[in-house]
């Protein structure tokens, strides 16, 4: 098969605001894709509803865009029934995390092997700005002109909290590092979520201000890499130190501390409490975590699926219909 | 000594502590009688609570079953032995008795604690309660201590084996061979040879305590075998018989079978039965809730495979969300509706077939879809099978309904050969469409072509919003959702069911009765007693309810009084007035959660009859 192309995965003109978040994610999700090298006729692209959920209409995949909330679980019996394919699932932080929070967390649970793209603009965009499950407390919207009086969900947290074992950050408006996490979690077998930052620029412009240029995240963000140092700053002049029970913001050169006293990121430990600590990081005191935050293997739940059913195959002695019915006690009439 | 009666057929209801085993020895007894060739027609009636205080009337568990030489249609009104295991079985169950009856009572458990507990005032309930009945006093739980007394288990198992002394004595009061029950019991204990040879220990104990006091009873009966199709059979119930006809149609499709659902009580059996049988190729997947269990057998549908979701009616109101998806993305799926008595939480382990209007309309926007309910336990098995034939050759979700007391009572099931089964050919989109097909070009018989993901080719995105009708692309368009309504409504009145029958004096009657679903069995009874009594009375029953057969106006206008009899308020004589101008019907409804009486039918019936 010849290579893939961005273009082979492209599929009509997008209808989102100018500058919409949505815009960058796609075009980083057509270049992976690519990249990955899945053809498309093997790949199902299946979102709820919302603005971000409108985006199998823009691939040349297969593709449903559902019902609100449901994509994680429609995307589950898909993948389940057909383990063939390359299944990608697109929502929204209401789709996802709000009316969809139950499924978001039993498809981390079960690690089912889905690729999970939770766009978060911390606004319910596509029913004219109300806040969302991931609006921080006091957020000024239409339906909360006082302020929220509630705390946000952190997407990192539900995911470790539902027994997650795979979480990645990326900017939408960064394509290299939004391409590395898309590529990474098609790598991993299991539920893999990727949170893409991502600005709403009617309802919520502004909300990852800090990372959303490229000299934001340089000042703001640290890229993790596995098996690397935690450096990050305009000049690598920062890392990452443990602290106690916890990390600390520490200068390269400064009261002795070399880039050997820097923590080293370790995506592939069991334990997610450091990764926790990690993916829970904000400014202004600390750097927002960037990248593969932690990426176990495990049992898929398709797999086991698959093997229990050869399984049984081979323990049971019927195997077609009316083998079936004469496993029951039967009588005969004559 | 006791005389031997011939009957044409009997009922037994065993009756006792939910923990009694009371189902076990019922399901036995069934067993038994349909080896020797009766018919059978059994009714599990258990309580809500898993465990009831011990011997309260709250917790009585009940098994009625029906045997016949010829064909029996429902577990019967009435019992002639009931069996009541302790005093609270005997208060809440005795109504279910006729003055012939012969009642067995275990005289160990009807001490004055186990009274009390039964708000009984006095030592002798049988008194109390003003039973002139045949009654057989039986000490049976020290019956049961002393035969198991060198077996060594231990005291809580032994009073375990108390319902087994139960069904030998029933054994000899019919007539029945125990060895028929020995083998079922070896098979069943496979693993545990000593339980199964203390069971029939305590069953032989039962048959000859019967056999050396007969005394005490007037008569022993026979049922004998009349007429009964040849070919092979089992006992089956409603729920079994449905995962079966969901596994056949797999297989004839030649597709995977996948279930998504959640526990509900009365449909969980459901779940179990495919869980079970993996070496089949069946998926069960068992959900994070009833909208995921839609939901995912939705994406499976998607993904290729037969999809199905099983659910009771407040499962129903759950998934209605992600039916009306499948309606608008025209994919194959057979949602399971078990009824039970709502709304709400209602009677869960009751039945009703309340949920009608909810399975045919309980959808926002146009959603048509095609409704099928089993009239039968064993008739689940092809209303299983037509469903998933329509749902796959229509591109359609489908309602199957059944209902708690079609699924949990059993009938006899002549074993089915699937190479008679009419054959499922889903509309494949060939492969000569490729470059031309775009997602809802449409069949003759108005389904639109199923392109599964892996084909080169024909990838295609399908989803909740309104699609243009020639390109698959979203549209608001007012003509073309006009269109796009008027083209889903037709493909499902296309469907092919087939005409309507109708039984019984079918040129001359002068009542109809009509109905649907699981009730067929006591209105067909009805129409047999009220015929038997010299008037002329038909039955239409229908199993397919959307689309309707195609000669449903022309039935129900043929005859000069009609009425239609449904466990609800009314729910489908109003879908039959909405279908057939001017059908002004007769009602009959009752909503208790109990099977029809057929007594009180043929009173009704009567009454109608004779105005």
């Amino acid at each position: 098969m010849s290579e893939l192309k961005a273009a082979d995965f492209k599929k009509g003109q997008p209808r989102w605001c100018p500058g919409c978040g949505d815009h960058f994610f796609l075009a980083s999700l057509h270049k992976a894709m690519a990249e990955i090298g899945v053809a498309p006729e093997n790949v199902a692209v299946i979102s709820g509803i919302g603005c971000s959920s409108r985006l199998p209409h823009y691939m040349a995949t297969y593709g449903m865009n559902t019902i609100h909330g449901r994509a994680a679980a429609i995307a589950t019996g898909a993948k389940v029934a057909n383990p063939n394919l390359s299944v990608w699932q697109i929502s929204g932080d209401g789709d996802g995390l709000a009316i969809g929070g139950n499924h978001f967390i039993h498809a981390n649970r079960r690690n089912i092997d889905l690729n999970m793209i939770l766009l978060n603009n911390r606004i319910y965009g596509l029913t004219k700005g109300q806040y969302s499950p991931t609006s921080p407390r006091g957020f000024v919207s239409k339906s909360s002109p006082y302020g929220t009086v509630e705390d946000p969900f952190r997407p990192a947290e539900l995911c470790f909290g539902a027994r997650g074992h795979f979480f990645a950050r990326a900017v939408a408006t960064d394509a290299p590092g939004t391409i590395e996490v898309l590529k990474a979690a098609h790598a991993h077998k299991g539920s893999s979520v990727c949170e893409i930052l991502q600005n709403c620029v009617v309802f919520n412009d502004g909300t990852h201000e800090s990372v959303y240029s490229a000299e934001g995240r340089k000042k703001n963000a640290i890229y993790l890499k596995h098996g690397e140092p935690m450096i990050f700053g305009e000049n690598n002049e920062f890392g990452l130190m443990q602290d106690g029970f916890s990390i600390k913001v520490v200068k390269i050169g400064e009261n002795g501390i070399t880039e050997k006293d820097l923590l080293v990121h370790d995506a592939h430990c069991e334990d997610n409490t450091l990764q926790m600590k990690l993916a829970l990081m904000e400014g202004p005191d600390f750097p927002v975590a960037l990248g593969v935050i932690r990426d176990v293997e495990a049992p898929t739940y398709n797999d086991a699926v698959t093997d229990q059913i050869e399984q049984v195959k081979g323990m049971k002695k019927y195997h077609n219909f009316q083998e079936l019915l004469m496993t029951n006690d039967t009588w005969e009439v004559k | 000594m006791a005389k031997v009666e011939d009957l044409d057929h009997v009922v037994v209801r065993f009756s006792g502590d939910s923990g009694d085993g009371m189902q076990l020895a019922g399901n036995i007894f069934s067993t038994i009688s349909a080896t020797v060739g009766n018919d059978i027609c059994t009714f599990p009636d258990y309580p809500a609570d898993i465990r009831a205080p011990q011997g309260s009337l709250t917790g009585v568990s009940g098994f009625q079953v029906h045997i016949g030489a010829n064909k029996v249609f429902t577990p019967g009104d009435k019992c002639d032995v009931l069996v009541a295991m302790n005093p609270a079985a005997l208060k809440t169950q005795y109504k279910f008795c006729k003055p012939t009856s012969c009642i067995i009572i275990d005289t160990d458990s009807f001490k004055e604690a186990d009274l009390k507990k039964a708000n009984f005032e006095t030592l002798d309930a049988v008194a109390e309660m003003g039973i002139k009945n045949d009654v057989i006093a039986a000490p049976i739980t020290s019956m049961v201590k002393d035969c198991l007394a060198d077996s060594g288990m231990d005291p809580k198992a032994i009073l375990k084996c108390r319902n087994m002394f139960a069904l030998g004595l029933v054994c000899w009061l019919f007539n029945r061979d125990t060895n028929i029950a020995a083998n079922m019991l070896k098979e069943k204990f496979a693993k545990k040879p000593g339980v199964a040879e203390s069971n029939i220990k305590v069953i032989q104990a039962g048959y000859d305590y019967g056999h050396n006091t007969h005394s005490s009873v007037s008569h022993t009966y026979t049922v004998e075998t009349k007429s009964t199709k040849k070919g092979i059979y089992m006992d089956i119930n409603g729920n079994k018989a449905t995962a079966y006809g969901l596994i056949a149609a797999a297989e004839k499709a030649g597709l995977k079978l996948y279930l998504g659902s959640y526990p509900i009580t009365p449909a969980t059996d459901v779940l179990h039965e495919l869980s079970k049988h993996k070496s089949l190729g069946v998926t069960t997947v068992q959900c994070e809730d009833e909208i995921a269990g839609c939901a995912s057998a939705l994406g499976a549908s998607f993904a290729g495979a037969l999809a199905c979701t099983s659910t009771s009616g407040p499962g129903i109101c759950l998934k209605s969300e992600a039916m009306n998806l499948a309606v608008i993305m025209e994919l194959p799926l057979v949602v399971l509706d078990v009824q039970r008595g709502g709304p709400a939480t209602g009677l869960p382990t009751k039945s009703e077939q309340t949920d009608l209007l909810q399975c045919l309309f309980g959808r926002n926007g146009e959603s048509p879809m095609p409704v099928i309910a089993a009239t039968s336990p064993t008739d689940c098995f092809d209303a299983a099978y037509m469903a998933c034939k329509i749902a796959l050759e229509a591109m359609t979700p489908v309602v199957l309904m059944t209902d708690a007391y079609i699924a949990n009572g059993s009938g006899a099931f002549k074993l089915p050969n699937l190479a008679e089964f009419p054959a499922i050919n889903p509309p494949y989109v060939p492969e000569s469409l490729k470059g031309t097909w775009t997602p809802y070009m449409r069949q003759e018989n108005g389904a639109r072509y199923w392109a599964v993901p892996g084909r080169e080719g024909f990838t295609h995105i399908l989803g909740g919003l309104e699609k243009d009708n020639k390109t698959g692309a979203i549209s608001t368009d007012p003509e073309n959702h006009d269109l796009m309504t008027r083209l889903r409504q037709e493909k499902i009145e296309k469907i092919q069911v087939p005409d309507l029958v109708v039984e019984g004096d079918e040129k001359d009657a002068e009542l109809l009765i009509v109905g649907f679903g699981g009730t067929y069995g006591h209105l067909h009874a009805a129409m047999d007693e009220m015929r038997a009594a010299g008037k002329k009375v038909a039955l239409a029953h229908f199993k397919y309810i959307n689309p309707l057969p195609k000669n449903t106006a022309s039935v129900m206008k043929k005859y000069k009084k009609v009425i239609v009899a449904e466990q609800n308020m009314g729910q489908f004589a109003g879908w039959l007035r909405m279908k057939v101008d001017g059908f002004a019907p007769y009602q009959f409804n009752e909503v208790k959660g109990q099977p029809f009486m057929v007594s009180e039918l043929v009173e009704k019936f009567t009454e109608i009859y004779n105005k």
